[in-house]
């Protein structure tokens, strides 16, 4: 007996959405395997790392503060890789944007202007597209290959924000230390619900689905930027420019990566260190996928990787694990998806061996 | 299971409360690590300190601690976390928790906080860090007196007060010895990449340096120097931990963290509910910091005057940025007959002379 | 003093450059089947803590080595699984297995962070190594700089001498007609994918038993990601990723050498730190501007999933 797949005339759309449930469903049984594996309760386990993050208001809304940032870039990435545009640097966006939402809370800081915090979030948008449109440009202009340029650019970015810090935008009374001044309240995004720290980036996040998904669905260029990612051909038959779908793909993941960036500046963290993002713009890429590019799906998947990282701090809280458990995890899932997926244009059918 | 257990134990509890005065429940005490504890370097020192002062007071306090806890926004979760579960004493023993560490002790005033390396404190939360730079003149001393090439390479994390402060007291103390002595400084940006590290070392020895240290975290730096002593006489000296494990041959001596007495005084100072603040910057004298035990490679002489330093840095009479303190371009810091002040310090940017490298603009 | 140091510097520059060129050829083979396995990185991470682990407790170097290339392959056989089997997205099976890899090494690695090995002592080619100047930074090596060298030739003549070389190219250059002509296209994917994770899983040996020798999490810190831009950067011919991996490896050293030579230079050393990063971009730009070098020298199936019976 052998598997094999045959390939369906049409991709089965109940397998579109059941996928992913999958591959949740078999990180969860991998979970429990892992935590008996390391010697842990697997009921006990299962309950730190997947339910404790979820165990009062104070946490739940530490989840939703988590995922903000998640949603943000993965809504951005989603149309890109809809387009097989593949930005891999969404890290390096979010930091850019840190900077310039940043230097407008800095060089304006005794300013307590209503039209600070927008021109803020603008500039962060502004700054992640920049730093976005240098891969695009590289590849519409001399084809090199984006997901190489923009990932060597994450580490970039990562050397000018360490840079600014320790340099030009260092704190001047804060004894040299690698940071910026702490940003004024008119700079400071507003919470959300007094006694968590979910601010209203969250609103803009849950925004940035609504048009995203408009996007997608509603306007002609996205549908076009589809028809694109599904066989490049067709997208050029149908008239339409790679370069364009390169632009407006690698753009869009930096505006939104620049807007999750000065929200975690000017919202949890409060100034500009070098411990800005602990991953968010890769994680987004998990995000991106679990949720099928699609932003409901997005929506989901971001909460459930803000309860993977946070389950990893309480594996390591409560079960002595490492907290790098939360990457096993996430690895997994986006394994198990893509393995998962094969259901979607595939039948699985049991056929004897032929010669 | 567990509510049996429970039950069993509140029973137990009750008897005892009426045999005798109820035993006081022990103090939770938690320690928030930026780094694994590993076995040496920076934490490792936090965890052996912590450890002496639990085994102090056996019964009294239980300690926990949480490593790796990253420097970003996360902290303050993991931070108040530590505090709704029941601990009292919380220390964070990083600059990065320094923000988020004043923003849970300001909704946590029950809560006793203690930062390391901060300048923040408040009603319920103190600070302390050691003066490392007492030990690094010592080193440039021995470095001084026993350097053939006159060089010495100093491979360093970020260009911040406290470790430019190592760098100009290790240069002070060689160049005090030695006229012609010059350090050189290779920055990694990093805390912790022990490849980066090596490759530092490796390129100081290389480009001539005999005295090699290192303000990063692991110990890369000295088993670089173990490797290549046979080949080109290189001598280390370990920072944070004593690394003699790491380099046998090779470490001349150190500057090794001392936490332990800190938190045993301190915690009983909250326990007894006596603590009244605390901004502690302390030194040889507070036993804070420790030279490494010098290795028998250091000639009599040189450790007899050493010792003699340390006993006078000790009784507070001599500091390491004694006057006249003279930058690289000539420029007089300090003048002579005084010491630095503690801001001074705090907030040196500039190379002292001896020191070979430009200082990095930013 | 003059010679010694050029010979540092060269010694210096051909240890960094090595684990670049025993993950990129893997890769190159790897992507001549048509396969794009963007999972390097992860691989190297998982190798460097496989043979971190056994060296230490086996004591034996070489031991090591095989762990990291058995690990590797282990890897890369879940890229397999995804990308050639379960015919998923090459370029997100490849991400995963990166994430993944990243991820797992610093879980499992976790007992092992901040021990120490003993470092490997090096091996002199008789004769060869007293060569002044070049005999020390060229001969007197870690045994696994001659294996990148052996490998080099064996892989350019495997790809252009041998029959089985000339199927793996046709396999790449077109899945199909191979297919049609009896050849076993996944097969040999797949074993193509192995040998690219086996020597991955080397390059991470390399970095964790040789390099440092020390484990610690995040230490391979994006030489995966350069060793796939040598691919690009040598246009997939063996030789000319050597060239490649020596002018980075040049790059990263050079800043510490100017750095250590006391001289005074004010750059912000964050900028010398990001040089690798910007050569790499601008190597990228230069090689691909020409679309058709990139044409001509890219395998034409590459990151193409093969539906078997399509």
């Amino acid at each position: 007996m052998w598997l094999k797949f045959e390939p369906r005339a049409e991709p089965s759309r109940l397998m579109t959405y059941l996928s992913p449930l999958l591959a949740v469903g078999l990180m969860f049984l991998s979970g429990l395997l892992l935590f008996w594996v390391l010697g842990k309760d697997p009921i006990e386990g299962f309950r730190v790392f997947f339910l404790y993050p979820m165990r009062d208001a104070y946490s739940i809304a530490e989840l939703f503060l988590k995922a903000t940032p998640l949603m943000l870039c993965a809504v951005g990435l989603s149309v890109g890789f809809k387009a097989n545009v593949w930005n891999i640097g969404a890290e390096g966006q979010l930091l850019i944007g840190a900077l310039a939402g940043g230097w407008v809370a800095l060089r304006f800081e005794h300013s307590t202007s209503p039209f600070l915090l927008p021109a803020m979030i603008l500039a962060g948008a502004v700054g992640g597209m920049l730093w976005a449109a240098i891969p695009a440009f590289l590849r519409t202009r001399f084809n090199a290959n984006e997901i190489l340029t923009s990932l060597m650019l994450v580490y970039v970015a990562e050397l000018v924000v360490s840079w600014l810090v320790h340099g030009p935008w260092k704190d001047p009374d804060g004894f040299n230390f690698p940071q910026t001044k702490v940003f004024s309240a008119a700079a400071t995004l507003p919470l959300m619900l007094a006694g968590t720290r979910v601010n209203i980036a969250l609103l803009f996040a849950l925004g940035a689905l609504v048009a995203g998904w408009v996007f997608m669905n509603r306007s002609f260029l996205g549908y076009q930027m589809k028809v694109a990612g599904q066989a490049e051909n067709a997208g050029r038959y149908a008239g339409f420019s790679a370069r364009r779908s390169v632009w407006f793909g690698m753009l869009a993941g930096g505006a939104m990566a620049g807007i999750a960036g000065i929200a975690e500046v000017a919202g949890p963290v409060g100034q500009i260190t070098e411990k800005i993002s602990p991953g968010y713009g890769f994680a987004a890429m998990i995000v991106a996928f679990v949720g099928r590019l699609s932003p409901i799906g997005i929506l989901f998947s971001s909460l459930l990787m803000a309860i993977l990282y946070v389950g990893g701090e309480q594996a390591q809280q409560y079960l002595s694990l490492p907290s790098s458990i939360s990457k096993v995890f996430q690895g997994m899932l986006l394994f198990f998806l893509l393995g998962s997926d094969v259901f979607i244009n595939f039948r699985p059918r049991f056929v004897r061996r032929r010669k | 299971m567990k509510t049996c257990n429970l039950a069993l134990a509140g029973a137990l509890l009750a008897t005892a409360a009426l045999n005798a005065a109820p035993p006081a429940a022990p103090v939770k005490i938690g320690f928030i690590y930026v780094s694994p504890v590993g076995d040496a370097g920076w934490t490792y020192q936090h965890d052996l300190g912590r450890k002496q002062m639990e085994a102090t007071y056996k019964g009294q306090v239980t300690t926990k601690f949480i490593e790796n806890v990253p420097e970003g926004a996360d902290a303050e979760r993991i931070i108040r976390q530590m505090a709704q579960d029941g601990n009292t004493i919380i220390f964070t023993t990083s600059f990065g928790y320094m923000n988020p560490t004043e923003k849970v002790a300001k909704t946590l005033p029950n809560v006793t906080f203690f930062h390391a390396t901060g300048y923040k404190s408040g009603a319920n939360m103190g600070i302390y860090n050691a003066r490392f730079y007492e030990g690094r003149y010592l080193n440039g001393v021995i470095a001084g007196k026993m350097s053939k090439t006159n060089v010495a390479g100093y491979v360093a994390a970020f260009p911040i007060p406290e470790v430019v402060m190592g760098i100009n007291a290790f240069a002070r103390g060689m160049k005090s010895v030695n006229p012609k002595a010059e350090v050189r400084v290779i920055w990694v940006n990093s805390w912790f990449d022990p490849g980066k590290e090596r490759e530092a070392a490796m390129t100081l020895i290389a480009q001539g340096a005999d005295m090699i240290t290192h303000h990063t975290d692991s110990t890369a730096v000295v088993q670089a120097a173990e490797e290549k002593h046979k080949e080109k006489g290189t001598w280390a000296f370990s920072y944070h931990s004593d690394m003699a494990k790491y380099g046998p041959t090779a470490q001349l001596s150190g500057t090794t963290h001392v936490w332990g007495d800190f938190y045993t005084k301190t915690v009983k100072e909250v326990l007894d509910k006596k603590w009244k603040g605390t901004n502690v910057w302390g030194g040889i004298k507070d036993g804070m910091i420790q030279l490494a035990p010098m290795s028998k490679s250091v000639p009599a002489d040189v450790q007899k005057q050493v010792k003699g330093l340390e006993a006078s840095i000790k009784a507070g009479k001599f500091h390491p940025f004694a006057g006249p303190v003279v930058d690289q371009d000539g420029k007089e810091r300090v003048a002579k007959g005084k010491d630095m002040s503690d801001s001074d310090m705090n907030a040196m940017n500039y190379y002292v002379q001896g020191v070979a490298s430009a200082f990095p603009k930013n | 003093m003059g010679l010694d140091f050029l010979s540092s510097i060269l010694f210096a520059t051909v240890v960094a450059g090595t684990p670049l060129i025993i993950v990129a050829v893997g890769e190159l083979v790897t992507e001549k089947a048509g396969v794009l396995n963007l999972g390097a990185e992860g691989i190297m991470c998982v190798g460097a803590v496989a043979a971190f682990a056994v060296a230490y407790h086996t004591h034996s170097p070489i031991l090591g080595i095989l762990a990291g290339m058995v690990a590797g392959m282990a890897m890369s056989l879940l890229f397999g699984i995804s990308a050639l089997t379960l015919m998923a997205n090459q370029v997100a099976s490849g991400l995963a297995l990166s994430i993944f890899g990243v991820g797992f090494s610093a879980f499992v690695g976790k007992p092992y962070e901040s021990v120490a090995l003993a470092s490997v002592p090096l091996v002199p080619i008789p004769l060869l190594h007293k060569i002044p100047v070049l005999g020390p930074a060229l001969f007197n090596q870690q045994g696994l700089v001659y294996f990148s060298w052996v490998l080099l030739g064996a892989v350019a003549w495997f790809l252009y001498r041998t029959k089985a070389g000339l199927i793996l190219r046709a396999v790449g250059e077109s899945p199909v007609s191979a297919h049609s002509i009896g050849y076993g296209v996944v097969r040999i994917r797949y074993q193509a994918v192995l040998f690219g994770g086996a020597m991955a899983g080397i390059g991470g040996a390399f970095m964790s038993v040789f390099y440092t020798p020390m484990w610690v999490e995040g230490m391979v810190a994006g030489r995966g990601w350069i060793a796939l831009s040598l691919v690009v950067f040598a246009t997939w011919r063996p030789l000319r990723v050597m060239i490649g991996a020596y002018l980075f490896g040049g790059c990263m050293i050079m800043q510490m050498f100017v750095q250590g030579s006391g001289a005074k230079v004010t750059i912000p050393a964050q900028f010398l730190s990001a040089l690798p990063y910007v050569a790499t971009i601008l190597v990228l730009v230069l090689i691909s501007r020409n679309r058709g070098t990139i044409r001509l020298n890219s395998p034409a199936s590459l990151g193409q999933t093969f539906l078997p019976d399509a």
